[in-house]
Order: structure tokens, then C-alpha cells, then sequence
């Protein structure tokens, strides 16, 4: 036998360290990215709550500012502060009026247009979906119109009507005033997600349940419901986390009502630590609190659902 | 490591190049060339105004840099200033914002450089704006916003309503508007413009901060703040004010269609009513704010900027003759009235302004009263967290205004008080017990 390696091996190995690194090499644009511009900024993030500033003296003048380490400092301030929790609680209220009604609307609508007797479907999937595309802030000023008495259609309606209408501004109402914002952005989203599995689901399914003599409602019920169920779990969590951050609504409204303070939701304290109070490190603590909740109650929502959800798929 | 020829003489290139640029660069420091400074502002036209001085001052060339706006400036320059490098010579800065700036390190004292009769030109509570209450002087004054009180005159005519003096008179001719009709408000009580309250406070004798010693002292609570706020408190749990924020679009219609006929604003307000109420011109005209003692009148500022020049200036005493020239010379004050349409700082260059602002075109005193006002405003320290007693104005106003409670008008107070003085002792400033 020959010492040296015959050429076809070689050849092969070669071939196969190029495979090798193929998987990288598709993998680097994202790995890059989400270095550059997630990994990073998360990590800078969470270096800075552990950082604080201090002041001697009368502040004035250069060396009067020093960085110091704050330790876990920050967090504590920002558990222990009750504005922050107050946002937390609002924010909580929020989501238990906004996401349920969101998802019963999103399904209500998708359910329509998959019915047999729907007509204009494509229309009406469009109509419904726009909303979606316009951004919160404009979404927000529009409705801000609306609400304010003196310059609303509504309330010119009503009035020649002679009707009562609710100041939807005050603070009994801006819970809902927001909330209906939100909802008018966001159900043509969740309904596509549930439209589009509603589509993948063999039309045969319905033929046997209905020569078994199931009516359109119960076909809606017992058979669509259960297998958009991973759909609907799934929007679930989007508008939860939506919920949590809820920022660009209250803000755009917050000049129009004296009902809104600069801490209502908890990005909005965040914001208001980071760019109002010129105290980075401390919005930076509050920030990392909101994503680590954000985190734990997802996952501990899809955990919990898991075994009932995806039964069917295992 | 050995060089290939080609690397060689790219490494010697690079080296010529770095050793001539260096050279340029130092040599344009001692040289005797033309000084060019940046100034970052945003009054309108400010170029205009700055090819005057360029014009007849060819060893000082500066330029304008356009800003969006107070607050996004700060913003801007407070980050150059962190980065080290990037900042302009010059910056327009807003009262409020001097003493943030200062507690940054980017504004220059430039008290060593500035002619001795500078002050003399200011009313004592602009100048004291500038100074922070300290023997060190970190801007020149450039605009005022001295407060006054703006009314429908026609609609006062038609109810038979007298121009308020004192603030007796103010509540009074509140209540007459309401009995006479309910669709309309002499005013709104607004928690959401903290400048606004800063300079009612102002007025009656407020500084909320000061320095004493080494350490700051805050006292939002005194006094005139607690009559000020027991005051409106009062007329907004009555009724007889309203209690939604100014710059709405609902109160831009109030105001263009005759509900809200009263304003407690500042000298630019003709501006402001010209854009939100356009039907309205020529049917306004303007007093001077009621008083608490009529004998003593005052006023307070809302608005009104500074010229500073900033810790990255390398050409502190060409920067400090500019701002001079632009505030206290007749020549750069007359164009900044005139080109960029600023209420100048100046006294003198207050005294000169003539034709009324074309919204006020019915009122002939107009400057007249605006400059006799300026000069009895009162004296007003701003402190390093202005911001911080601004964002808690708003969150206790405005839940005060919404319950129109009294109570909560003054309790707003002591919550600010409370609010503006902890996060100064948190962020380890010395403060006054």
C-alpha cells in the first residue's frame, strides 16, 4: 500500500469542510445583527443598572459628576418605587379589559369571513387589517380628535341628539379611551394570524360534520375553535406583550388630558427616568424588571397551555 | 518584517500625509486667520442676523446651526459634552435648562472675558438667570417672556366686563363671564404647562431654588407657590376657571371661537393666537397681569433664552464679543427684533421697539406695556432638576385639576417640594436641610 493518502479522500474531506462551515455562513448575517444591535444593547443595558452617578457639592462646573458602580441599587429603587407599581397595576387592568375583548374580536371576524355565507370577504379581510398599518402615534392623534368634546363628530352627533355622551378623557374612562385605540390597531392583526390557519384547515373535515348534521355555528365551535387553538394562544401572547408596553397611545394622548401622568405605564416611567429626569441607570434597571416579566409570563403562560394546545401536533 | 517596495511607499505617503495634515492643523491655531465659531440655535432667521456681524467682523466667522427646538438641543449637546468632542462654541439655551447644562460641565463661566457693563443691560431677575445666583456667568440674556394678560376686548365690551387689575379683580370677572354665559371661560387652569405656573409663581415672589453656601436650597413650598396654587385651586374647584390644558386642539378652538376670552400669557402670544385663533385678529388686545399688590406690581417670565458658550469652545473671548454684540448692542439687538422677531432681553432694545405685532394691530401701547412689565419682573433661580419638578407639576396638577379640589392644589405643591428635593439629595447634591 502507498504512505501517501490516495487523492479522492482528500477530495471528500475538503468537500466536506465546506459543508461544514455552510451553516455559518448562512447563519452570520442574523448572528451579526442580532449581536450588533440585540445582544449588545441588552447587554449595555443591563451594565448600566448596575451603574449609578453621584453628585458633590452644588453639581456645578466639570468633575462634579462621577460614575460609580450602584450595585443591584437601581432595581431596588425601582421595585420599592409605588409609581412604578401603580403603572404596573394600571397597565394590568389594561390588559385584562384589552387583550380578552381583542382575541374574542379577532376570532369573531375571522370565523366571518371563513363562513360559508360570507361575501366581500376580501374587502371586508382588508378593512378590517388596515387599521393595523397605520401607526399608534398617528392612530393615537386621530382618536384624540375624536375624544375631545369641542372638536369630535361624536360628540356633535350626540348633542343634536340630545344624548349624554361619556368625557372619555376623564379619568373613569381613559383606561377604555386607550385600550379602544390599541384594539382598533391591532385586532386586523390577530385576525389574518387566525384567518390564515382557519384556511389550512381540509374543507372535508366540514363535509363529514355536516352529513353528520352539525350546523354552521357548531362546526364554528367544536371543530374550527379547537385547532386555531395554537393560533389563538399565540396572538394571546403577542397582546400580551403589546400590553406590557404599552407606550405610544398614552404619550400621543397625555397633552390632551390632565388624566395621564408622566409615569402611567411602566415604559413610560422608563422613558421618563431615562430622558426627563436624565437618570440613565435607573431607567435602565426598570427596563431589564419589565423584560425579565415579560419574559417569565410568556413562557409561564405557554408552559401552562402547552399539554392542551399542542396535544393534537404530538 | 520585511517591506515589499509598494507597502513602503504607501506607509511613507501615509506618514507625509499625517505629518503635513498635523501641521495644518496646529498651524491653523496660532495663526493670525479668521476665528470661526458654530452656534447652534433655533430663532427663526438667525443667519440673517449673523451675516450682519460676519460682515463687519472678517477675523470672527460664525455660523449658524439650525436646532430643532430647546429641549432636543440639550439634548444634543449634553451627549457632545459627554463624547468629548462635537459641541459648538456657541449655544442658545432656555433659562430652565442653564443650570442642567452647567451641572454637565458644557457651559463656559465666562464672567473673566465679558465687559463689566453687560449686566447693566438686564432687568436683575433675567440677569440672575444667568448667573445662578453666583459671582460666575454662564450665558447673556437673549429673549424674554415676560407675562401678561391677553383678552378678547370685544367680548368684554359686550358682557360690560372690566379689565382685571388685581387678582380679587381677576376671580371676580371669572365668575361675571360665567354668569353671563355659561358656554364661555375667562381662562383654564393648565397642568401641563409647568413653565406657565413657574413664571404665576414667579410673579408672586416663588424661587424655587437656590444656593446658599455650598449646597442648594429647594423651596417650591414657601409661601407665594402655596398662594398662588390655593388661588387658582380655588377657582378651578368653583368653576369658575377651567380645568383643561392649554394647546389642545379643543382649546385652540375655544379660543378661535370666542369660549376661552382670556389668556395669561407671555409677550409672544400674538404669535401663538395668530396661528391657533386666526379669526379672532384684531379683537384681542393686552394689560398688564393682575396683582397681588397693586402697588408693587410684577410679573413673572414664561419662555426666554440665553446665548451661552460652551466647554468645548477653544476661543472663549471671540465667542463671549459675539454674544455681546448680538444681545446688548443696538445694532445685533434691533436685528434680532426685527429679522428673527424675538422679544429682546435688552432693556434699551426693548424701549425701541415701535409698530405693534400685526395680530395687535387694534393696540398701539403694545411694546409700551410689554417693556414696562419686563422690567418688574421678579427675580427667579432655576435649579439642576427643573425637569424633575416639571414632570411632577404635571402628574400633581393634573390629578388636582381633574378632582377640582383645593385640597389637592395645595397638596400638589408640597408633593413637588418633596419630589424636586429628594432626587436632588439622591443624587448626592448637597442640600440645605
Amino acid at each position: 500500500m502507498p504512505t501517501s493518502p490516495s487523492p479522492a479522500p482528500v477530495r471528500r474531506r475538503r468537500a466536506q469542510r465546506g459543508l461544514a462551515g455552510a451553516p455559518w455562513m448562512f447563519l452570520g448575517p442574523a448572528i451579526t445583527l442580532f449581536t450588533l444591535f440585540m445582544a449588545l444593547p441588552i447587554g449595555y443595558a443591563a451594565y448600566l443598572s448596575l451603574r449609578t452617578v453621584k453628585v458633590s457639592g452644588l453639581g456645578l462646573g466639570s468633575g462634579a459628576r462621577t460614575e460609580v458602580w450602584a450595585g443591584l441599587e437601581n432595581y431596588g429603587r425601582a421595585l420599592a418605587d409605588s409609581e412604578f407599581l401603580a403603572s404596573v397595576g394600571r397597565v394590568g387592568l389594561y390588559g385584562l379589559v384589552l387583550v380578552p375583548t381583542m382575541i374574542v374580536l379577532a376570532l369573531l371576524f375571522a370565523l366571518l369571513l371563513d363562513s360559508r355565507g360570507a361575501r366581500a370577504t376580501g374587502f371586508s379581510r382588508i378593512s378590517i387589517f388596515l387599521p393595523y398599518a397605520v401607526p399608534a402615534v398617528i392612530s393615537s392623534l386621530l382618536w384624540g380628535f375624536l375624544y375631545l368634546p369641542a372638536v369630535s363628530p361624536f360628540y356633535y352627533v350626540f348633542e343634536q341628539l340630545g344624548w349624554d355622551a361619556p368625557t372619555l378623557l376623564s379619568s373613569r374612562w381613559i383606561l377604555f379611551a386607550i385600550a379602544n385605540i390599541a384594539l382598533w390597531g391591532g385586532v386586523g392583526f390577530n385576525m389574518i394570524v387566525i384567518y390564515t390557519a382557519l384556511k389550512a384547515i381540509p374543507t372535508d373535515i366540514y363535509e363529514a360534520a355536516r352529513i353528520d348534521g352539525a350546523t354552521e355555528r357548531m362546526i364554528a365551535l367544536r371543530i374550527k375553535v379547537p385547532i386555531v387553538l395554537p393560533s389563538l394562544i399565540m396572538t394571546f401572547v403577542f397582546s400580551m406583550i403589546a400590553t406590557l408596553q404599552v407606550f405610544a397611545e398614552p404619550v400621543t394622548l397625555r397633552p390632551l388630558t390632565n388624566t395621564i401622568s408622566t409615569t402611567w405605564s411602566p415604559l413610560m416611567k422608563v422613558y421618563r427616568d431615562a430622558f426627563t429626569r436624565d437618570d440613565i441607570y435607573s431607567a435602565a434597571a426598570t427596563s431589564i424588571i419589565i423584560a425579565a416579566a415579560t419574559f417569565i409570563l410568556s413562557f409561564g403562560f405557554l408552559r401552562l397551555v402547552q399539554n392542551r394546545a399542542f396535544n393534537q401536533e404530538k | 518584517m520585511r517591506l515589499t517596495a509598494g507597502t513602503r511607499l504607501a506607509a511613507a505617503t501615509t506618514a507625509a500625509a499625517l505629518t503635513f495634515g498635523l501641521a495644518a492643523c496646529s498651524g491653523d491655531d496660532s495663526s493670525d486667520g479668521p476665528v470661526s465659531l458654530t452656534f447652534w440655535t433655533w430663532a427663526p432667521e438667525m443667519e440673517a442676523v449673523v451675516d450682519i456681524w460676519n460682515e463687519q467682523n472678517p477675523d470672527i466667522q460664525v455660523t449658524v446651526n439650525k436646532q430643532d427646538g430647546g429641549d432636543a438641543a440639550v439634548t444634543k449637546l449634553l451627549t457632545a459634552i459627554k463624547a468629548g468632542s462635537g459641541a459648538p462654541d456657541l449655544m442658545q439655551a432656555e433659562y430652565q435648562a442653564i443650570p442642567t447644562m452647567v451641572s454637565s460641565d458644557a457651559l463656559a463661566d465666562i464672567s473673566d472675558v465679558l465687559a463689566d457693563d453687560v449686566a447693566g443691560h438686564f432687568p436683575e431677575g433675567v440677569w440672575n438667570a444667568v448667573t445662578l445666583g453666583s459671582d460666575a456667568v454662564y450665558a447673556v440674556p437673549q429673549d424674554s417672556g415676560p407675562m401678561q394678560f391677553y383678552y378678547r376686548a370685544d367680548v368684554f365690551a359686550e358682557l360690560g366686563l372690566e379689565v382685571p387689575t388685581t387678582w380679587d379683580e381677576y376671580a371676580d370677572v371669572a365668575a361675571q363671564v360665567r354668569a353671563a354665559d355659561p358656554s364661555k371661560y375667562l381662562g383654564t387652569f393648565s397642568a401641563t404647562d409647568a413653565g406657565w405656573f413657574t413664571g404665576l409663581a414667579q410673579q408672586a415672589g416663588a424661587s424655587w431654588w437656590s444656593i446658599d453656601g455650598d449646597s442648594w436650597e429647594v423651596s417650591v413650598d414657601d409661601e407665594p407657590t402655596l398662594r398662588v396654587a390655593e388661588y387658582w385651586g380655588g377657582l378651578v374647584e368653583e368653576g369658575v376657571i377651567d380645568n383643561k390644558p392649554m394647546y389642545t386642539p379643543e382649546w385652540n378652538a375655544a379660543l378661535n371661537d370666542g369660549s376661552q376670552i382670556g389668556w395669561l400669557s407671555a409677550v409672544w402670544a400674538p404669535g401663538v393666537l395668530a396661528g391657533n385663533a386666526p379669526d379672532t385678529a384684531g379683537l384681542w388686545e393686552m394689560a398688564p397681569m393682575p396683582q397681588w399688590d397693586a402697588d408693587e406690581p410684577a410679573t413673572g417670565n414664561w419662555g426666554g433664552s440665553a446665548t451661552a458658550v460652551t466647554t468645548q469652545s477653544e476661543h472663549p473671548e471671540e465667542a463671549a464679543e459675539f454674544v455681546t454684540w448680538l444681545n446688548t448692542s443696538p445694532e445685533g439687538v434691533e436685528a434680532l427684533a426685527d429679522i428673527s422677531g424675538i422679544y429682546p432681553a435688552d432693556s434699551a432694545g426693548q424701549e425701541a421697539l415701535g409698530d405693534s405685532p400685526e395680530f395687535f394691530s387694534n393696540q398701539e401701547d403694545f411694546y409700551e406695556i410689554a417693556a414696562q412689565t419686563a422690567s418688574t419682573a421678579g427675580s427667579f433661580t432655576y435649579g439642576p432638576n427643573v425637569n424633575v419638578a416639571y414632570s411632577a407639576y404635571n402628574d400633581q396638577f393634573g390629578k388636582a385639576a381633574e378632582a377640582r379640589s383645593k385640597a389637592d392644589f395645595v397638596a400638589a405643591v408640597e408633593t413637588m417640594q418633596e419630589t424636586t428635593r429628594s432626587n436632588l439629595v439622591d443624587s448626592g447634591f448637597s442640600v440645605a436641610d
